[in-house]
């Protein structure tokens, strides 16, 4: 992929410009710290490209505009911070239940509640998950830089058009506010996928044979978007058997496209034996201190980044539980993606938690201190 | 007049309410709105929320959106816009409306933003079996006031004169060519309208205040409504106890997806 000279960009600029790259032209957001400058970024840049931005009066309004707006057939975008991520689980569930692409980016504070507003924290990891009702699937990643924030968004964006499914960006507060450098590809050399504008004749908006593209209103197709249960047409239904069909359809499709969705990353010995799991902001302290324990000091240690929390990397750890002795899981939140990382390690390794809840990152030294007592 | 089968998705049909309800009056009302109106179907969107009247969506033939309790102007606003061009009828009740989607409601007015709201007003929560809303008048018994409701009611019209809505009307199940007139009114006006349509709901709140059945709640309403115009020439007296009817209020501003968008033309140069 062609780049251009870097640009420096604070995370949360680069999740607008992703997202503007990757063919967003609607936002409707409500303003909350620390996400706001992507609301005002997008404020003065989508009216300048034709696109539309709103803000709403309140945060459920601005997850019910822009699944509006993408039944329309518009590319969108919300941000937003935990209490106002709390607020937007109820339009969330329907989109993921109305297979409305979207992208809703949390930008994580310090909770419970108003919490510290302006102080990182990593615990709305298992919200993201599990936040609005019901047994739904969700795709939900997590950037450990800027650079990373702007190609997530745009993959963010991507797959959700493609799969009709709503993405998280879950950042945190040092990745939203942050400036590192990112390479801005050139025009037209970015990865976007264009949603096909081929109609089968025989489309149906929720077809069980398996995805087809959204249709947006306006066009002569008349079917119907609802919340309930619906057949392959979109009307109601509670028929028992119908119901569980739909619901496995709709976890189908992730687990059909799991190998585009789940992203991860490895550094560090190829046996280890101890390895660390991370994600988000946290990914840069265990980083800097694999880089040097592994190429400086040549110490069996590993560290695996996940791009993607949720469906959960299952598969990467059972392959890393084979190799690795010891699995120190750094989280700044009460322990919360360990309990998932210990499922599936299922008592091959020994599953450290480090957590750190106070506002505060994780350093290099709380990790390197702990690997040091584990390799001795 | 016979309604146009085409707008109609008969296969839906028999509908899920009960005997007795308006909501067939007020959707046929719409339904034949829209073919006088002379849209073309492509153009015309009815969104929804929750609650019996919001069902109605699914029975029309157009591309039917329906939504979260409360919010369902929330999503016809960001649907018009990304889609101007676009006629959207939004179907609420009196609780999703004024109760849960009362934040919405106050600020699509407040916005004038293009959208033709039809409230379907039966002063009650029919699907949940009859709570009261706040749209029940005062002293009206419900689930949830057994003893009769202490809170007093919205005024809708008012309250969506306040916020900024440019198109207020008021009609019945009873009168439904007139109810029929004011949604065309209401689809031709630009900018924020917002028709009461007053509803019997016999089942979750006719039998529980002995208001009678369908035919004696449809005859009290005709009975207590009075076109505008005459109230006019009426003495507050007579006035007493009555609900006016009609066109309230329609007024010129400007609307807000047509002025986003030819702002963002002038931008984009
Ligand atoms: S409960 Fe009332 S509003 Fe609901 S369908 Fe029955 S009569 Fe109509």
């Amino acid at each position: 992929m062609a780049e251009t000279k870097p640009v420096l960009m604070q995370g949360n600029e680069a999740c607008a410009m992703g997202a503007i790259s990757a063919g967003v032209r609607f936002y409707a957001g409500y303003p909350i710290t620390p996400s706001t400058e992507v609301a005002e970024i997008m404020a003065a840049k989508l009216p300048e490209i034709g696109g539309v931005f709103i803000q709403m009066e309140d945060e459920i309004a601005s997850m019910a505009a822009v699944i509006g707006a993408s039944i329309g057939g518009m590319r969108t975008l919300t941000a937003t911070s935990g209490p106002g991520f709390s607020l937007k689980q109820e339009n969330l569930g329907y989109a993921i239940m109305a297979e409305i692409p979207c992208v809703v980016v949390n930008v994580q504070r310090m909770g419970p509640s108003t919490g510290v507003p302006t102080a990182p924290a990593q615990g709305d990891v298992m919200q993201a998950r599990w936040g609005t009702h019901g047994d739904h699937p969700i795709i939900v990643f997590s950037p450990s830089s800027v650079y990373e924030t702007y190609y997530l968004t745009i993959a963010a964006v991507n797959l959700s058009q493609k799969l009709r499914q709503p993405v998280i960006m879950l950042l945190d507060e040092v990745i939203g506010h942050m400036r590192e450098k990112v390479f801005i590809p050139e025009a037209g050399k970015l990865l976007v996928e264009k949603s096909s504008d081929q109609i089968p004749s025989d489309w149906k908006p929720y077809d069980e044979k398996g995805l087809t593209p959204l249709v947006p209103f306006g066009f002569g197709h008349y079917y119907h978007v609802t919340g309930l249960f619906h057949d392959q047409y979109g009307f109601p239904t509670g028929d028992p058997p119908h119901v569980e069909r739909a619901l496995d359809r709709l976890h189908a499709k992730l687990e059909k496209y799991r190998d585009e969705i789940v992203l991860t990353n490895y550094i560090g010995h190829k046996e280890p034996r101890v390895a660390i799991v991370a994600y988000g902001c946290t990914v840069r302290s265990a980083r800097s201190v694999v880089k040097k324990a592994y190429w400086q000091d040549r110490l069996p240690v590993g560290l695996l980044s996940l791009q993607t929390i949720w469906p959960f990397p299952a598969r990467e750890i059972e392959a890393l539980a084979k190799q690795a002795d010891v699995i120190i899981v750094p989280e700044m939140n009460m322990g919360q993606l360990v309990g998932e990382v210990e499922r599936y390690v299922c008592g091959q390794a020994k599953v450290v938690p480090l957590n750190r809840y106070d506002g505060e990152m994780i350093t290099p030294d709380q990790i390197s201190e702990l690997i040091g007592r584990w390799l001795s | 007049m016979q309604l146009t089968q085409d707008f109609l998705r008969t296969k839906k049909l028999p509908h899920i309410w009960c005997p007795g309800c308006g909501n067939g009056i007020v959707t046929a009302a719409l339904v034949r709105a829209i073919e006088r109106a002379g849209y073309d179907q492509r153009e015309v969107v009815i969104v929804s929320g929750i609650g019996c009247s919001s069902r109605a969506a699914g029975y029309l033939n157009f591309n039917t959106l329906h939504t979260t309790h409360g919010r369902a102007l929330a999503f016809a606003t960001g649907l018009k816009m990304a889609r101007p061009e676009l006629t959207l009828f939004v179907i609420m009740g009196d609780g999703d409306c004024s109760a849960i989607g009362g934040n919405h409601f106050i600020h699509s007015a407040r916005r004038n933003i293009d959208l033709n709201a039809i409230v379907v007003n039966n002063h009650i929560y029919g699907m949940t079996g009859g709570q009261h809303s706040p749209l029940t008048p005062t002293g009206m018994k419900a689930t949830t006031a057994p003893g009769g409701t202490l809170e007093r009611a919205f005024d809708l019209l008012e309250l969506a004169k306040g916020a900024g809505a440019t198109f207020g009307a008021r009609g019945n199940a009873a009168q439904p060519r007139q109810l029929e007139q004011l949604i065309t009114r209401a689809a031709k006006h630009k900018g924020f309208s917002v028709v009461e349509a007053l509803s019997p709901c016999p089942i979750a709140y006719g039998r529980r205040n002995k208001l009678g059945g369908a035919v004696e709640m449809l005859k009290g309403m005709k009975e207590s409504s009075v076109a505008v115009e005459r109230a006019a020439e009426m003495d507050e007296a007579d006035l007493e106890g009555k609900t006016l009817n009609g066109v309230l209020f329609s007024i010129d501003a400007p609307e807000f997806s047509s002025e986003y968008h030819r702002m963002i033309k002038k931008d984009h140069g």
